[in-house]
């Protein structure tokens, strides 16, 4: 399946209407697990965040979590999505390794949350995704599977991911191209992490994502037999796995053949697609309801809690950003993609600097040196405080430094932190603005090139540039531009010619 | 002088507390009985002799102190085995007390052994047991009921002061009635289900064997309360001695009902007989006896054997020989790993309830079985409501028939599902009920019948209990050991 | 009701036990009689009857987001495993038919 899209492969994708649905499962960043009391932990030693109730020991008892119900109350608010104020947890029974009750403890036929929307549209074109449901449930261990060629023989399991908290979160089949589905993806990772509910790092499994796709002729309106792709873990492999299978099903469809319904496994690294096969995986779930947990029950006023500490959303944000501090879009898309660089430049503002300059700096020179370093905002805020990048960005205003010195006072402060003026003058980066101190360059300059200044006064504007150049070299680009400039022409036009 | 295992929990608690008697000698009667008897009915399974001698020298403290007990082995003991009654998990060991153990620990009470039962609880007769049955010790070619049975015969023969065993349906109350003990099922969710191994969580409760009422509500009134680690105890659950009259008296002005409408069919003679005689001395003590009407008992057994066998169908996925217990051997992918290991782990009773269990809530007939028995379960739970709106509790016999013959019902499940008609209402509904001896048949068996009150209305049954077993009054009749019984 | 043999096969392939043939005629026969006797419960009428799954009517209340350091060591843990390697629980592979 690495074969490019051939002109019919095209043709025939254009000649179907895709319909996709995502799965997405949320893994919350609570203190502890979903029904024990174990840390909530990623990185840990193998086997050691367990005990009797996320190991499934004989006899143990799960005990809800509080703090998850609150962030699906938290999620349920930013989708304008209905919570039910009584929910039943459900026994999801199938054998696996790493499932140590073969049991999953999740949610049904009454879920916590039903309904609402994520907006994946553009700036006044939004794009309502309708939600179907979101429920909690736990996580599973891990397998380690032996590799194809190795030596290993058996599947090894860790059970220090047992019993983390999901949100699993169903979108409708309401997406139309492998586009949307990446969009989709996108804006929910960056609402999860400013409800933070997840740290949403897909590298780590806290987000992971399940796709379902069907193709139908355009203006059907019943749809096509779906498959679903599992394994979907990077935003590039939900884009890029769905193109395949789409890809995958119009072949087919265009060939006359059928799609059979089927589980699919993406490998993002050589863009294959397989179907999995196995016994393992002929389910019948066979749901109850869970036994050993008493219906939830959610109250009016945790309901409004949760709407009341809301933050701000991110379309909330941008509007914010766009309005009241005046940025073009291009910069507020940037700020707003990651709220904690949003955060530091807020602070830069609330420090004293003009928006948009502030805006220049985090996208540039900070954005660059936290890449460079591999740092986060908050590691690098620890060096460069956000009210020392307003200083400097006013020494840049006040002419102090120039835009040019100004990057080698901010390189300078981060090897050696402190006040920016005081590091611009201790390493001689001021801007010479003295017109007493400049007019003797300029009495040197004059003298040393007769003939460019008589060029000059001849009418050869262009000589008047080399002779700023040779002034801005004698003073080792410290002169500010404009006072240099100014004396300059002063002294050309004072000076008469021989 | 009466011997230490003849004597009552209470006794012996106190003579502990006050350094008049010595538990190490207590344990040490205890355990003498169990080497007497336990060959010949074959009630203990794990024990550790060395750790509860360790016990009950360090001067034990509580309502119980130097009380020695046994447990059923379906519940969870740090550092002892815990088989179940299963070959599937007759390696385990688990790392942690059950809540009702650790209670009855830090009353001062001293386990000793674990009691053998059917496999997984499931059971009346004690046959399914993977370690062989235990014997009813009044006469050994009977069973002494199931599932609790080894803790019954425990508690018969003074191997232990009292003995816990667990209900799904009547596996309390059914083997008192065969050994002549008083057995309690609590209202659901009094009694912490943490470390009990589960069969069928929405009905499964722990309870209490004991030679005397008032011991039977000692014991309950140390373990019951809310519990953090089961969220399906009660808040309210927690049970005091304070004010419980266990006298004579204790009944008078409580009235009782009797649902003749399923009483009238299919009971043994013997059975009728003990009824009767249960209402005269009630009637005597004061007790007020009015007629009310059931749903026919059998609705309760369809009902029961649906939902817990559901149940069981998922609490029983987890012995897989993946991460404790039994793993079957030549077994090199994973599908064969989990069917030869539960294939051959467990035993023929409990792959007939997991089988049942499993196509009830499986696609195309989860509405059919499943879900019409939780109705039923409703409209059962609103029957016996309804029965007990007027009266205090209600007394019917606890098994349609005395203990039966070892391998009499063995080979015919539903005869043996049937021994239990008169028990799961209780369960089914989470409401108390408590089996009182009520003499003996002819051939020396004991009969027992039981009183069914309203959630919460253990007081109530104790104080019924009490009156009903002084009106009936006499000594004790223990069972005898024939010489040369012992096999 | 009368359960077939295959319809036993299935559903011991979904409780994961392996059994004998011999096994699959007799849980077929004792589970139809079983069903048949379920039957019963037709009679009751309870079309308009609420299904009662837990007898407790309280509502559950869940426990503060608080972690304890685990209470079991990992070799405790593993102790009781019939296969490990000090680290992890071993099983066997997953046999995963995969096709391109």
């Amino acid at each position: 399946m690495t074969a490019p899209v051939t002109g019919r492969e095209k043709r025939a994708v254009l000649a179907w209407e895709p319909v996709i649905g995502l799965e997405v499962h949320i893994q919350l960043r609570t203190e502890s697990k979903l029904f024990c009391p174990c840390a909530n932990r990623f990185g840990a030693e193998p086997n050691t965040l367990i005990c009797p109730v996320c190991l499934g020991l004989p006899g143990s008892l799960p005990v809800m979590n509080a703090r998850a119900v609150d962030y699906a109350l938290r999620l349920a608010s930013a989708l304008g999505a209905q919570v039910h104020r009584r929910s039943i947890f459900a026994r999801k029974n199938y054998f696996y390794p790493d499932m140590p009750k073969n049991y999953q403890i999740s949610q049904y036929d009454e879920p916590i949350v039903t309904g609402g929307t994520l907006d994946i549209g553009e700036r006044g074109a939004p794009r309502p995704v309708p939600i179907h449901r979101c429920h909690l449930e736990e996580d599973t261990g891990k397998s380690f599977h032996p590799e194809r060629q190795g030596d290993r023989r058996e599947t090894r399991v860790d059970f220090n991911r047992a019993g983390v908290p999901l949100i699993e979160m169903v979108s409708e089949p309401a997406l139309a191209s492998s586009e949307e589905a990446y969009r989709y993806l996108t804006r929910l990772r960056q609402l999860v992490r400013v409800l933070g509910i997840t740290d949403g790092d897909m590298e780590k499994g806290s987000l992971r994502c399940d796709a379902n796709v069907s193709l139908r002729r355009p203006g059907d309106s019943a749809l096509g037999v779906k498959t679903e792709i599992k394994n979907l873990n990077s935003i590039r492999a939900v884009e890029r796995g769905i193109q395949a299978e789409i890809r995958r099903q119009a072949a087919i469809l265009d060939g006359g053949g059928k799609v059979e319904q089927c589980t699919l496994l993406y490998d993002v690294d050589h863009d294959v697609l397989q179907i999995m096969r196995s016994k393992e995986f002929a389910h019948d779930y066979r749901y109850f309801p869970e036994p050993d947990l008493p219906p939830l029950e959610v109250s009016e006023s945790q309901i409004e809690d949760a709407r009341r500490t809301l933050p701000e959303l991110p379309a909330q944000r941008v509007e914010r950003f766009e309005h009241q501090l005046g940025l073009p879009a291009y910069d507020v898309d940037v700020l707003v993609a990651d709220y904690d660089v949003a955060d530091y430049f807020e602070r830069v503002v609330a420090a004293g600097a003009e928006p948009k300059a502030a805006s220049n700096w985090v996208m540039g020179e900070v954005a660059r040196a936290t890449k460079e370093r591999g740092e986060s905002i908050d590691e690098f805020a620890k060096i460069v405080p956000p009210a020392r990048l307003a200083a400097l960005a006013d020494l840049a205003k006040r002419g102090l430094v120039s835009g040019h010195l100004a990057k080698e006072v901010f390189e300078a402060m981060l090897v050696d932190p402190g006040e920016p003026e005081s590091v611009a003058r201790a390493r001689g980066l001021v801007q010479e603005s003295d017109p007493g101190a400049l007019r003797v360059v300029v009495e040197q300059i004059l003298a040393a090139n007769p003939g460019p200044a008589e060029e000059f006064r001849g009418g050869k504007e262009k000589a008047f540039g080399f002779l700023l150049g040779q002034l801005m070299r004698a003073t080792g680009g410290k002169a500010n531009p404009q006072v240099a400039r100014d004396l300059l022409r002063e002294a050309l036009e004072k000076t008469p010619s021989p | 002088m009466i011997p230490h295992w003849k004597r009552s929990a209470a006794e012996l608690a106190g003579d502990v507390s006050a350094g008049r008697a010595d538990a190490v000698e207590i344990l040490d009667a205890h355990r003498a009985q169990a080497a007497r008897w336990d060959p010949a009915v074959h009630a203990l399974l794990g024990r550790d002799d060395e750790a509860a001698r360790r016990v009950a020298s360090s001067r034990p403290q509580g309502p119980l102190a130097g009380v020695p007990f046994i447990a059923k082995d379906n519940l969870c003991t740090r550092g002892l085995r815990t088989t179940c009654g299963s070959r599937i998990l007759e390696p385990y060991v688990p790392p942690y007390d059950a809540t009702v153990i650790a209670r009855l620990r830090a009353a001062g009470a001293v386990l000793y052994a674990k009691a053998n039962c059917d496999e997984f609880a499931m059971g009346s007769s004690m046959e399914n047991s993977a370690f062989g049955p235990s014997r009813n010790p009044y006469d050994l070619e009977r069973v002494p009921g199931g599932s609790s049975g080894g803790s019954a015969v425990a508690t018969a023969t003074g191997m232990g002061t009292f003995a816990l065993g667990s209900e799904t349906g009547g596996s309390v109350r059914q083997p008192a009635s065969f050994t002549n003990l008083v057995g309690l099922k609590p209202t659901y969710g009094r009694l912490s289900r943490y470390g009990l191994v589960a069969f069928g969580s929405s009905l499964d409760q722990v309870g209490v064997f004991a030679r005397s009422v008032a011991d039977c509500a000692l014991v309950f009134s140390v373990m019951a309360g809310p519990d953090e680690n089961d969220m399906t105890t009660r808040p309210d659950g927690a049970f005091s001695l304070d004010g419980l009259d266990v006298s004579a008296r204790a009944g008078k002005g409580l009235a009782i009902g009797v649902p003749r409408n399923i009483l009238a069919e299919g009971l043994h003679p013997e059975v009728q007989a003990a009824q009767a005689r249960a209402e005269e001395a009630l009637g005597r003590a004061g007790v007020r006896v009015k007629e009310v009407h059931l749903v026919p008992p059998a609705a309760c057994v369809a009902t029961y054997y649906l939902l817990a066998t559901a149940e069981a169908s998922s609490n029983l996925a987890r012995f897989d020989g993946v991460r404790y217990g039994f793993r079957a051997q030549l077994a090199d992918d994973l599908l064969s790993l989990y069917t030869k290991t539960r294939g051959q782990g467990f035993g023929s009773e409990v792959k007939r309830r997991i089988l049942l269990g499993t196509f009830a809530l499986s696609a195309g007939y989860y509405d059919a079985y499943y879900r019409k028995a939780l109705q039923a379960r409703r409209r059962i739970r609103s029957d016996l409501h309804a029965a007990l709106s007027g009266v205090d509790a209600l007394l019917l016999p606890t098994a349609p028939t005395p203990a039966f013959r070892l391998g009499e019902k063995a080979t015919d499940p539903l005869a043996m599902y049937l021994s239990d008609i008169f028990t799961i209402g209780a369960n089914l509904a989470g409401i108390p009920a408590l089996n009182v001896p009520c003499g003996f048949t002819a051939d020396g068996l004991p009969v027992g019948m039981q009183l069914v009150g309203p959630a919460q209305g253990e007081g109530t049954l104790f104080r019924l209990g009490a009156a009903l077993e002084s009106a009936l009054g006499g000594e004790r009749r223990w069972p005898e050991l024939a010489v040369g019984a012992a096999s | 009701m009368t359960i077939d043999k295959d319809t036993v096969r299935h559903v011991a392939l979904l409780a994961r036990l392996e059994l004998s043939e011999a096994e699959l005629e007799r849980y077929a026969r004792e589970l139809s009689a079983v069903l048949d006797y379920v039957a019963q419960l037709d009679a009751l009428g309870l079309e308009h009857e609420e299904p009662l799954a837990q007898v407790n009517d309280e509502f559950a209340k869940a426990r503060e987001d608080r972690a304890r350091p685990a209470p079991l060591s990992r070799a405790e843990a593993l102790s009781q495993a019939p296969a490990q390697d000090g680290t992890y629980f071993l099983v066997p592979p997953v046999v995963e038919y995969l096709e391109p």
